[in-house]
């Protein structure tokens, strides 16, 4: 047997600090290149979005681009680009994030910048009316003109949740977003875009006391409003199996994604931690068990993917969340067929465990993963804001390689068995074109 | 009014450590040191050119499905032990191979790739397996606009070179026998003109060092690999492709590029960010921020061995596709005959040269930064003679530039989209072909 890989782990140093405002700020100093990377994360997300106002979370994340207190439309991006620097914003589950990574001496143009929309976006009713515009040509390009748009990121969870917040569609629909006006978008900035709701981290060629002198000119004075209580998103695990499909009228080929219910990754990290490697062992590279198996066996599937949440980020999501396997079959290929294959090869680690070496060769190759993200100056601002965020532990980057590596077989068998067809929600694409 | 704080002083590109050796099967080695994560980085860039199509990309899909002593499995659990994952791809002037690891597995990566270098058995049942997931992946993109407009614009821009085909027919694609797999592995899978680099947390002397040792025994002199260069771009009607149905349209605009050698490829990227280049561009801030008729208009240079291109692409509207033409016409135009404002510059200017120090500011970005230049002949001491050229370049420079290459007289245009719709539209500002 080989000897298991020694997992190696990264030292970014993280200092934390809390202004007097509530912007809870981490600074992660690295010079071994001359670049920073600057990320605020607001503690609002698809989930947060009121009833009949779809997609308003995304779109406000566009708003937050159209000029700010001190700035006109389009000086944003003219003067983060002009500073020879990239940007851009994300609309998640549980937290919106804006971002730049910049040469190392733009650092206080991107605190300025972060601040200034922090302190307010300018809310017009043209800007609105504009971005509504771009939204629906991003939904066009992402959902509504190529196959299998939105699945199953959009589409699986109706099936897999009954509440709004857990259940609807976070890109919105052109109905709602029609309708979204500059009052509800100034209420959602006031609720929810509070100094005390939000995180800054800096992470990349910085010193640590001037990046803090930095920080607090420009963020100091952000008027302080805390941050509003988070409802529970919490409902109860599934009894008995769900089943839908839909035809895709661009989609030539059958497609399958199931979910399950997974622990609660904030309240319980070691328990949910198995699950984030279950999901590896069964699908991550040739010698994964389910591309071994129904792919290179059984030619039941040409491609298949296994991962945390509805938007992939095992470490940047709270309760409720899933596990989701999604395949793509060959032309007639039966997902009934694929979704049995998939329970006996669950069964198969719940009840004869996992091979000599699996395990270890696969926490190897999610530590390179994790490290690799962890290299850009950007993901590494982004993740430890997220994770300051909602874990209060932005250092918890250096140590995932290795949490994940303490991962136990015993753990992940246990986990495999907890995968049962009544605890399954899934969601079969029927192909509307002939391939 | 707050004042935007000024840009620190610029740091001066910081190029990386780095060693080159040829080794005496012709294979050049590369070696570039970051630190900043324990992993490696590994690209093989293998001239490809004049390879027939359908072969060469069934090659890339099968390349790592087994050698006289492993199977595909094998491979990757053996890859996996040390963290490690390979892949290859292709395009007309390259077969490229790309991996990483945890540093410590670099010797057993390049052992493995030397097993599949020397030794790649193109089993008869994995090709036939490949074979068929290459086929269902083509008839997916053949649902995809991007794919389909890309395909009419190479037919469109290229003619007869060998260029204007870079996706097979999956009725190519099934005629592909493992034998004509292994003949075509044993003509141009070698050493012999390709070149290795290796990014990571090592001194490159040891990575060169690791290299010779496992790839001594991988031998072959260069095949002649010249595609002949492109032809000039040949003004005409705009060629309109119907997409039934289509909800938007996929503008594609072709014009002349330049290779990064030539004295004005400085001047030239400039004004094509000026045009499209970035999101802080006349077109991006006209045809999305001021009419809201698109999600993200690009344009860029495309290199290829044998010739570069300037593509600029945008998916707009069904219904406003012509005056989204229209436009972009006019920004073309407008930078053809008027020179740019010396700020627009100078932001662009800062922008490219941000760009440079990002770019190379991770192990991945190296690897794929110098891998791509060595295809050229360039070394990444490139990027310092090209930020000197950025640095360098005047107003009538780009001036210059932009009226020799961005004139809306020589740009050759696709559209993709609902031709019953948008037809009329087209037609009423230029002569319009059916495809």
């Amino acid at each position: 047997m080989v000897r298991p890989t020694k997992i190696p782990a990264t030292k970014y140093p993280v200092e934390r600090l809390t202004l007097g405002n509530g912007l809870r700020v981490v600074l992660s100093p690295d010079r071994s290149a001359s670049v920073v990377g600057v990320a605020v994360v607001y503690d609002v997300g698809i989930r947060s979005e009121p009833e009949g106002r779809t997609g308003f979370a995304h779109l406000f994340e566009h708003l937050m681009f159209q000029g700010s207190e001190n700035l006109e439309k389009l000086a944003h991006f003219r003067h983060v680009q002009g500073a020879g620097g990239t940007f851009n914003g994300s609309t998640h589950l549980d937290y919106t994030d804006y971002f730049e990574a910049l040469p190392g001496n733009a650092l206080e143009r991107a605190l300025f910048l972060e601040a200034d929309r922090m302190r307010g976006p300018r809310l017009t009713d043209e800007n609105l009316r504009n971005q509504v515009d771009v939204v629906k040509e991003e939904i066009r390009v992402n959902v509504l003109n190529r196959p299998y748009g939105g699945f199953p990121w959009l589409k699986l969870p109706p099936v897999m949740f009954d509440t709004f917040p857990n259940a609807h569609d976070g890109y919105g629909s052109f109905v709602d977003l029609d309708s979204a006006t500059v009052d509800e978008a100034a209420e959602f900035f006031q609720r929810y875009y509070a100094s005390g709701n939000a995180v800054l981290a800096v992470a990349g060629d910085l010193d640590v006391a001037e990046a803090q002198a930095l920080v607090e000119r420009h963020f100091g004075d952000v008027p302080e409003r805390p941050a509003p209580q988070r409802p529970s998103f919490a409902e109860p695990d599934l009894t008995a199996e769900r089943r839908a499909q839909y035809t895709d009228p661009l989609a030539p080929l059958p497609a399958v994604a199931a979910a399950w219910r997974v622990p609660d990754p904030g309240a319980d990290l070691t328990a949910y931690l198995p699950y984030v490697v279950l999901a590896e062992v069964l699908t991550d590279g040739d010698a994964s068990r389910l591309v071994e198996r129904l792919i290179l066996r059984d030619r039941s599937a040409t491609s298949v993917g296994g991962y945390i949440g509805a938007m992939g980020e095992p470490w940047e999501v709270r309760d409720p969340t899933v596990l989701i396997l999604q395949a793509f079959l060959p032309p007639g290929g039966s997902v009934d067929k694929v979704l049995r294959t998939v329970d006996e090869e669950l069964d198969r680690i719940a009840t004869g465990g996992l091979a000599p070496g699996e395990l270890a060769r696969t926490q190897a190759r999610m530590a390179t993963h994790l490290l690799r993200e962890s290299d850009p100056v950007i993901s590494r601002a982004l993740r430890m804001a997220v994770l300051e965020q909602q874990r209060g532990r932005p250092e918890l980057l250096n140590e995932l390689p290795r949490l994940v590596a303490s991962v136990t077989a015993e753990q992940v068998v246990a986990a495999a068995a907890t995968l049962r067809p009544e605890r399954r929600a899934s969601l079969e694409v029927i192909p509307g074109v002939q391939a | 009014m707050r004042e935007l704080p000024a840009l620190g002083p610029n740091r001066k590109l910081k190029l990386p450590k780095q060693a080159e050796q040829t080794l005496d099967n012709g294979l050049t080695v590369i070696a570039i040191r970051r630190s900043a994560v324990p992993l490696v980085e590994l690209r093989l860039r293998v001239p490809f050119g004049r390879a027939p199509l359908a072969r060469a990309m069934l090659l890339s899909q099968t390349l790592f499905s087994g050698t006289s002593t492993m199977s595909t499995t094998d491979i990757a659990a053996g890859l996996q032990t040390v963290g490690g994952a390979l892949d290859a791809g292709h395009d007309p002037d390259r077969l490229l191979i790309s991996g990483n690891a945890l540093v410590t597995g670099l010797d057993r990566m390049l052992e493995i790739l030397a097993g599949v270098l020397t030794d790649a058995t193109y089993p008869t049942d994995e090709v036939a397996t490949e074979r068929e997931v290459l086929v269902d992946h083509l008839q997916v993109a053949q649902q995809q606009p991007a794919h389909l407009v890309r395909v009419a614009l190479l037919k469109r821009m290229y003619g007869r070179h060998p260029y204007a085909v870079q996706t097979p027919e999956p009725g190519q694609v099934k005629g592909v026998r493992p034998g004509q797999l292994r003949a075509l592995h044993a003509d141009r899978v070698r050493p012999d003109g390709a070149t290795l680099v290796i990014v990571g947390d090592l001194p490159p002397e040891r990575a060169i060092e690791a290299a010779a040792k496992a790839l001594d025994g991988w031998t072959g002199l260069a095949r002649d690999a010249v595609v002949p260069p492109v032809p000039p771009l040949e003004t005409g009607p705009l060629v309109l492709v119907d997409r039934p149905g289509s909800v938007q349209s996929s503008l594609r605009i072709a014009l002349p590029g330049l290779p990064r050698q030539h004295p004005d490829h400085a001047a030239l990227q400039l004004a094509n960010l000026v045009f499209g280049g970035y999101f802080s561009s006349r077109w991006t801030e006209n045809i999305r921020e001021d009419k809201g008729y698109t999600y993200g208009p690009h344009s860029g240079i495309e290199h290829s061995v044998a010739g570069s291109a300037l593509i600029a692409s945008a998916e707009v509207a069904t219904e406003v596709t012509g005056p989204a033409l229209l436009e972009t016409r006019y920004e073309l135009g407008r930078l053809a005959s008027l020179p740019v404002e010396a700020e627009e510059l100078e932001q662009a200017r800062r922008y490219a040269l941000g760009s440079l120090q990002l770019g190379i500011s991770t192990q991945a970005g190296l690897a794929t930064h110098a891998a791509e230049y060595a295809g050229y002949g360039l070394r990444l001491d490139y990027l310092a003679e090209h930020a000197a050229k950025l640095a360098a370049a005047t107003r009538e420079d780009v001036f210059t530039a932009a009226q020799q290459y961005l004139a809306p007289a020589r740009a050759v245009t696709v559209v993709l989209g609902d031709a019953a719709a948008v037809e009329g539209q087209l037609a009423a500002l230029t002569e319009v072909q059916r495809a």
